[in-house]
């Protein structure tokens, strides 16, 4: 089992060097520093004015030591300077992590407590009306396009109320933070609700045909017990494996919900930054994502072998 | 294995049927949803191809003195701020949507075959680059790759079709990869290599064909979210460039503002992208069912 997580970790750190690899110098592929683009953009070049520039910002020097230099400050916790704002990306990412946090928290949420539930409704009652009709759900939730599920929010909170609603940056109270998140989370979580229903409604019936299933029943077990005691139970695990890949899902659904909603999250500055070709702010977050997606990944397996004793890894 | 044998198939389900259209329609028959997704994608494809007949305005054309107009019998769903005609931009949208899906599927599916394939069958470090290189791109969420790809390339739809293409490949490449190593062990491929067949050879005429099943499968399952990938990056302002009616452009973020205004701008293109998404949705379960009946749920 050491064994294992030491290798585990060892090869998340192999992906992580070549994501950041990857990403630098896709984000270099085109010809033209950002320098050069800053001054199309503003219209006029002074020779002098750019060298300046170049050498400020450090595109003057061939691209492996400008990688090896963003490599060794992310090591030391210095992740450079946005080009827009000049200040600190560290100083721009952070503040705007916990709000994503926050989102992203609530969204998983609600998505496990519809999604669970109504999986496991479905595979009870498989071959019903009503199993019919909640995997039809479940496919035209994973058909609406996040964003445009936003968009209707708004539209009928406007055809309800006037107005659509104000994003507020510093809840005070428990009941302002729900407020505040409650519908861009639902907005997210819609969709991974239903990946989670078809993912539990799949693995319940797996479960449910199992012969320790039959013998509980024959023993006189009821029925909430049967499937939720004894199946729901074992089912459960195959659910818990999909958060990891729900995780890059879910982040999917951020980027466009914190930008239909205007939530000053990390997800929308991604965006941005690409946008204004801010490159320190789009690699480190880019690297951000990607040890969050790891993260969760080995995290997931490890829950996997704590849950489920009969996994031991042993490679 | 993978094998189906389509006969045996449709006789263990009781099918009477001979003609291959009495085939077709027994299947339809059993398979509901996916026929009616089969139904849904067809009229996607038709759409496209007869735009300039269905689409009664040019989708291009502006015309400042009918900007945000409403629904009415001039414009069945509106114009947008710029005068332009939303049913004409929603029916033209339908080819843009149609080639990012088919191009990124078809492109990321030819090169994850590729790897899969030379993965699995070469093993040894090749396999182990390959595996490594799939880890990579498997983690980054696909609209995050497919973002900075774009970012990189620059907004066009060749540039669109390829980043989405993209991060499909280790998706394809891992499938191919574990039915490659399964098919190896075969007694075909043994057969085969006893009469003196070339490595080469075995791998394009007997492994291949072998893989085309769940290959057909995957492809059918990402085709809707490749569409959804392209509305979003096109929704971002990172896609498909004005003035090309993308469904997911139409929806770009000054929708924010429309939603008070002119809420048809927001209705329409959104109806559209979701029924292609889930008639391909429909389609690709109803495959799976009959291709792949392992998987039956």
């Amino acid at each position: 089992m050491f064994a294992y997580i030491v290798r585990r970790l060892a090869l998340m750190l192999v992906t992580l060097f070549g994501i950041s690899i990857v990403i630098f110098f896709l984000l270099r592929i085109v010809p033209g520093n950002i320098v050069d683009i800053l001054f199309a953009a503003a219209g006029y070049v002074d020779p002098s004015d750019k060298v300046e520039l170049e050498r400020q910002l450090g595109v003057d020097q061939p691209l492996i030591l400008q990688y090896l230099h963003w490599i060794g400050g992310l090591l030391h916790g210095d992740l450079g300077y946005s080009y827009v704002s000049e200040k600190p990306a560290l100083d721009e990412i952070l503040p705007r992590i916990p709000i994503t946090a926050r989102l992203a928290g609530m969204a998983l949420l609600f998505s496990a407590s519809v999604g669970i539930p109504l999986g496991v409704i479905s595979a009870v009652k498989q071959g019903s009306r009503l199993d019919y009709v909640l995997r039809v759900v479940s496919l035209s939730g994973l058909s609406l396009p996040s964003f445009w599920l936003g968009l209707l929010i708004l539209t009928a909170s406007v055809a309800m109320f006037g107005d659509i609603p104000i994003f507020n940056p510093n809840p005070k109270t428990w009941g302002e933070l729900f407020a505040t998140y409650c519908i861009p989370a639902m907005a997210v979580g819609f969709r991974s609700s239903a990946l989670t229903m078809r993912i539990t409604r799949s693995s319940m019936l797996e479960v449910l045909r199992q012969d320790y299933i039959r013998t509980a029943r024959a023993k006189g077990a009821s029925d909430a017990s049967v499937n939720f005691h004894h199946a729901l139970k074992n089912a459960i695990l195959p659910v818990i494996t999909v958060v990891g890949i729900e995780a890059a899902f879910l982040i999917g659904g951020l980027i466009v919900t914190e930008t239909v909603f205007n939530i000053p999250g990390v997800a929308r500055f991604l965006v941005e930054a690409i946008r204004w070709r801010d490159y320190p702010i789009v690699q480190n977050l880019v690297m951000f994502i990607a040890v969050v997606v790891v993260l969760a990944n080995f995290t997931v397996d490890m829950l996997y072998a704590v849950f489920d004793p009969r996994i031991r890894y042993s490679d | 294995m993978a094998a189906i044998d389509f006969e045996s198939e449709l006789r263990r389900a009781g099918a009477r049927a001979t003609g291959s259209w009495g085939k077709l329609a027994f299947l339809a028959r059993r398979h509901l949803l996916g026929a009616v997704g089969l139904a849904i994608m067809a009229l996607f494809v038709l759409t496209a191809l007869f735009a300039d007949l269905i689409g009664r305005y040019d989708p291009l054309t502006v015309d400042a003195a009918h900007a945000l107009a409403r629904p009415s019998w001039q414009h069945w769903m509106g114009t947008d701020s710029f005068g332009r005609d939303v049913w004409s931009r929603i029916i033209h949208g339908s080819r843009i949507s149609l080639a990012v899906g088919l191009g990124s599927t078809a492109l990321g599916a030819t090169f994850g075959v590729i790897i899969g394939l030379a993965s699995g069958y070469l093993s040894g470090w090749v396999d182990l680059v390959f595996q490594r290189v799939t880890d990579i791109l498997q983690a980054l969420p696909l609209l995050v790759l497919a973002l900075v790809m774009t970012a990189a390339l620059g907004p066009s739809l060749p540039n669109v079709i390829i980043a989405i293409a993209i991060p499909l490949v280790p998706i394809v490449a891992r499938v191919i990869r574990a039915n490659t190593l399964a098919l190896r062990e075969q007694p075909f491929v043994e057969a085969a290599k006893s009469i003196g067949m070339s490595e080469m050879r075995i791998a394009l005429r007997h492994v291949l064909p072998n893989t085309l099943a769940p290959l057909i499968v995957l492809a059918t399952a990402q085709l809707g979210s490749t569409i959804l990938t392209e509305a979003s990056l096109s929704f971002l302002g990172l896609g498909i460039p004005e003035p090309y009616p993308s469904w997911g452009r139409m929806l770009s973020e000054s929708a924010a503002e429309y939603v008070r205004v002119a809420p048809w701008l927001v209705i329409f293109p959104g109806i559209a992208i979701s029924l292609a998404v889930f008639g391909t949705n429909l389609f690709g379960d109803a495959l799976r069912d009959i291709l792949d009946p392992r998987q039956r749920g």
